[in-house]
Formats: structure tokens, C-alpha cells, sequence
């Protein structure tokens, strides 16, 4: 696992070569603070707490976090340079983690870019900052999730358009796993017991759990177990499809 | 010592097969050169090797191990170009070659020298602050080479190292292969004919995944039909009587004209493993034919490279009607 650190910083800072991280950054917060003066009404609810901040992290993340997941495979593929990193002493796994992680620490840094949200609803009033940090683990874990997805979807094309639409539609998914929209599909013929799996596996339901405050072990169970099962299946993937 | 050992590899894509069933060994010292049309299975024979393709059968082994129970352990032991000299074109060559090197394990002032060294013998001084994708070709190319020499590794494979370079690139490039040869094994792919004579030590020659040549460079050329064979101009044209002369010296083959840029010239054909230079010199000269130039040739490679290589493509003609 030694070769996780050469690939995340070599990955990492490849955000920051390209103008991707500053227009990611630049959007993400330009995004944030719309959703959250605006349609989320952060002024006129006249209560001191972040909740109309928090509840539209899911719907940015839909979009944003494919754009930015789309190039770590499809990338590598298209330009011929998975051919140069996985002929040198690295395993698969080590490939897959070191660029998800690079990927998760840059959703990270946008995240921590919003910090002077928590210190402006801090200075406007009294708010419970316990329950602030909550929806910021919550919403930095749901980034992992989304990531995950995104970055498995990446290691079957080599198409980078393909990745991000794919990914949006997945990442969808998962967010409405426990709404309707999505129930009803299997609602009419499949079992119960398996209608319950698939709401529980609601991006929404665990996180909005986790922004009211309450950390529970299963909503974070869930997100990194989540993660893993993604990752492993892009480990898979990698080995399967590079070569195509 | 024996570097690399391939036997019996195959590759099938769907029901294509791409390599079918050859076996070499490289040893030490060795620079081995692999001939082939597009498309005969050159690269995928590369990739298998350095674990980037798994064999749908077959053996590998690099330096006594195996490709399927230490494929990380082989690949510490190889440095590799792929096809085209692929790198993230968004870096500069420094931090590229810096990122390679921590991969491969060194750290710290170990970490800048080797990258200092790589830089040095792939000539990159002049790009080193540059983004890859910006840089020419050749520099591509140089910046994949130094990639694949940066941790001096025993075995060498490169898949046309000299693609794309000017005739002064592709002289530095030899002069570096060269070099290093005597303490590696060395796998080069190309398909400039004239490169076996400079680079390499022993040739193979694939064709639609088969082995079809496995020798020195000049038994290559002993095979060609031109092998020993002498092309003389005269400044008058030879008589019937004269060239039925020729034709009688012990050892000639055959005797045909050509014209080559408006000059008539005879060439000489010679029976296999025999010489007629200094016969037919005596002779001309005994007969005082009016001779303007006189020369031997070793052997037309590009006519055997063709006539082995589709040779096999006849017989398999043959074989499906």
C-alpha cells in the first residue's frame, strides 16, 4: 500500500495544473451560496443554522462530482497512459485508492471553502455547531459515495461524456432510492424485502439523518461501506476493461 | 544468463488470435529485435510480458520469476515504453520523472539523482519545465525513455523506441541502447529494417502471431537472395558470349540486368554459402572488360523480411481454400 502516496499526490496535484480545480472550486461555491441565500432562504427563515446550506449538497454533488470523477479512468484509457501505469510496481487496488482519495481530499478543500458560512451563522446568532460539524461529515461522506460511483462508471469507457452521464443518472438514483420515483419501479412485482433494500440505500435518508445531528454508526457504516463496494468493483473493472 | 523466457504464448481476443504459440529467450547482453508487419502481435507479445495482458496460455517468466504468481516483482525488474510513449501530457517531464521514481521506491537525494541521470542520458535539459503535450515527438519519445531507464532495470522492453525521431534522434537513441546492452536484456520492436543491423544482436521476425525467424542479423541477410551477390557496371554492354562467360564461374546462380536511375548494371547471383567476388573480379579483369564499379552485396533485408512474412500468409491462404 506504499504506492497509494506517489498516486494521490501525483493526482492531486494534477487538479491544480489544469484550470479544473479553480473552476470547480469556483462554481461549487458560487453554487452553494445560491442555493443557500436564495432558493434555500437563509435569511428569511431568521434561524441560526445551516440546514438550507446542507439540504441542496446532494443535488450539487449530482452534477458536480461526475464532472470531476468522468476523467480518472476514461482519461487514462483515451491517452494510452493506463498502458504506463499499470506495467510499473503498483497494484490495482493501490491505482484505485490513491486516485479516489486524491479526488475525495480535492471535494474536501471545496468543502472547507465554505467554512466562512459557519462563521458568518455563527456571528449572526447562536447555532448548534455540533450539528454543523454533523452535516459536514455527512456531506463529505455522501461526496465520497458519489465519487465512488463515478470513479467505477469511469473504468468502463473511455469516454468521458459517457462517464458523466452515466454517473449522473446512477448518482440519481441512489439519491431517490427511498422516494417513489424509485420505488415504484419495483414496488408492483418485487419482494418487500427487497423494496427495503433498495430504500435503504437512500443517499438522502442517511444524510439528512447525519445533518439533523444524530451520527449514527449506520449511516456511517453505510457511506464507507458503500465506498468499498464501489471501489472494489472498479478495481475489477480496471483489470477487466484496460486493455480494451 | 537467461533474462526472459517466454514459451509457448498465446493471446485470443474473442476468436481472434493475436499471438499464437511462440517461445524465445532473451539472455543478458542481448539485444533482440522484433520484426514484424502492423498488426502481427509485436505489442501484444510486449504486454504480456510486462504483465499489462494476461496470456490466454502459456509461460512468462523475467529474471526467474513468474508473470502470474510476481507480476509487481517482475515489474520492478522491467523498465517498459509502451506503443507511442504515452505520459500525462499535463506535467512537466521533471514532475513526471519525479513521480516515477517515487513509485519505483526512491526517496530523497536518491529520489534527484536518478531523476538528474534520466534526464541526462534521454537529453531532456532544454524541456524539462515544459508540459508534455506541448513538447515535439522526439522529445515525447525521450521523455518515455527516460521513464524507462530511470531505475537502471535488468531488462529493457521497448515498442518502437525510434518512431517519429529524426535520423540525429534516432542516432542518439541506438547510441543509448548500444550503451546499455551489455548489462541487459533488451526487447526492441520496430519495423526499420536497417535498425536490426545497428541495434540489435538477434532478430525474430512475427507474422499474423507466429514465430517465423529467430536468429543473428546476418543470418537474416544469408537468407536473402541477394546474400553474397556482386553488381557490376560496365561502360559498354556485355555480349551474349561474354555474360554465358559469367554464368559459367563456379558458384554464380544467375545473371540479370537491371536498370536503377537510367544506369544498366548485372547482378550476380551467387549459389548459397558460396563467394564469387574474386573469381568474377578475375575474370573481369582477364578479359579487360571496361568496369566502372564493382561491389558485393551482404543482402537485401526488406526482400527476405518480405518474403518470410508473406510466405505465411500464403501458406495460410492455402490452407483455408
Amino acid at each position: 500500500m506504499n504506492n497509494i502516496l506517489p498516486i494521490f499526490k501525483r493526482e492531486f496535484q494534477n487538479y491544480f495544473a489544469t484550470p479544473v480545480a479553480y473552476v470547480f472550486l469556483v462554481v461549487f461555491l458560487a453554487l452553494t451560496g445560491v442555493f443557500t441565500f436564495y432558493l434555500g432562504g437563509f435569511f428569511e427563515r431568521s434561524q441560526a443554522d445551516l440546514l438550507p446550506f446542507f439540504n441542496y449538497h446532494p443535488w450539487l454533488y449530482l452534477f458536480l462530482i461526475p464532472a470531476l470523477s468522468m476523467r480518472l479512468w476514461a482519461e487514462e484509457r483515451k491517452s494510452g497512459t493506463i498502458e504506463l501505469l499499470m506495467t510499473l510496481p503498483i497494484s490495482t487496488t493501490e491505482a484505485v485508492l490513491g486516485k479516489f482519495f486524491a479526488a475525495w481530499a480535492f471535494t474536501g478543500i471545496a468543502l472547507a471553502l465554505t467554512l466562512p458560512m459557519w462563521i458568518t451563522v455563527n456571528y449572526l446568532g447562536n447555532p448548534d455547531n455540533l450539528v454543523i460539524f454533523a452535516s459536514y461529515l455527512g456531506s463529505f461522506l455522501m461526496a465520497g459515495a458519489f465519487l465512488a460511483i463515478g470513479s467505477c462508471i469511469s473504468a468502463i469507457t473511455s469516454n468521458q461524456v459517457i462517464a458523466f452521464v452515466i454517473a449522473v443518472v446512477i448518482c440519481f438514483l441512489f439519491i431517490l432510492a427511498g422516494f417513489p420515483l424509485v420505488l415504484d419501479f419495483f414496488s408492483s412485482w418485487a419482494p418487500q424485502m427487497m423494496i427495503d433494500a433498495i430504500s435503504s440505500l437512500s443517499f438522502l435518508t442517511h444524510f439528512s439523518s447525519i445533518a439533523k445531528g444524530v451520527i449514527d454508526m449506520r449511516d456511517l457504516v453505510f457511506f464507507v461501506s458503500f465506498m468499498g463496494c464501489w471501489l472494489f468493483a472498479n478495481v475489477i473493472l480496471v483489470d477487466m476493461k484496460k486493455a480494451n | 544468463m537467461t533474462m526472459i523466457s517466454v514459451s509457448n504464448l498465446r493471446k485470443q481476443f474473442d476468436q481472434f488470435t493475436v499471438v499464437d504459440g511462440i517461445s524465445f529467450s532473451v539472455k543478458k547482453g542481448e539485444v533482440l529485435g522484433f520484426l514484424g508487419p502492423n498488426g502481427a502481435g509485436k505489442s501484444t507479445t510486449m504486454k504480456m510480458i510486462t504483465g499489462f495482458l494476461a496470456p490466454t496460455s502459456g509461460e512468462v517468466e523475467v529474471c526467474g520469476l513468474n508473470i502470474d504468481s510476481d507480476p509487481l516483482a517482475i515489474k520492478k525488474t522491467i523498465g517498459y515504453l509502451p506503443e507511442g510513449a504515452p505520459a500525462y501530457g499535463d506535467m512537466t517531464p521533471l514532475s513526471f520523472l519525479h513521480f516515477i521514481a517515487e513509485i519505483r521506491g526512491y526517496r530523497g537525494a536518491e529520489k534527484a539523482q536518478k531523476v538528474d541521470l534520466a534526464i541526462k542520458k534521454a537529453n531532456l535539459e532544454s524541456v524539462i519545465h515544459k508540459p508534455i503535450e506541448n513538447l515535439s515527438k522526439g522529445f515525447k519519445r525521450r521523455v518515455g525513455l527516460a521513464q524507462a531507464i530511470l531505475h537502471d532495470p535488468p531488462v529493457l522492453i521497448m515498442d518502437e523506441p525510434t518512431d517519429g525521431l529524426d535520423p540525429n534522434q534516432k542516432h542518439e537513441v541506438r547510441e543509448l541502447i548500444a550503451e546499455m546492452a551489455k548489462d541487459k536484456a533488451i526487447i526492441v520492436s520496430t519495423h526499420i529494417l536497417e535498425e536490426v543491423h545497428a541495434i540489435c544482436t538477434r532478430a525474430i521476425i512475427i507474422a499474423q502471431g507466429k514465430l517465423l525467424f529467430d536468429g543473428t542479423p546476418d543470418e537474416l541477410e544469408s537468407r536473402s537472395r541477394y546474400h553474397n551477390s556482386v553488381v557490376a557496371r560496365f561502360s559498354t554492354e556485355l555480349s551474349k558470349d561474354a555474360l554465358d562467360k559469367v554464368k559459367a564461374l563456379p558458384g554464380v546462380a544467375a545473371v540479370e540486368k537491371e536498370s536503377l536511375d537510367g544506369v544498366e548494371q548485372y547482378v550476380v547471383f551467387a549459389k548459397p554459402d558460396k563467394g564469387i567476388a574474386e573469381p568474377l573480379a578475375q575474370l573481369i579483369k582477364d578479359e579487360a572488360w571496361p568496369m566502372d564499379e564493382y561491389f558485393v552485396q551482404k543482402g537485401h533485408l526488406d526482400e527476405v523480411f518480405r518474403r518470410i512474412t508473406t510466405e505465411s500468409a500464403d501458406v495460410r491462404r492455402g490452407a483455408l481454400s
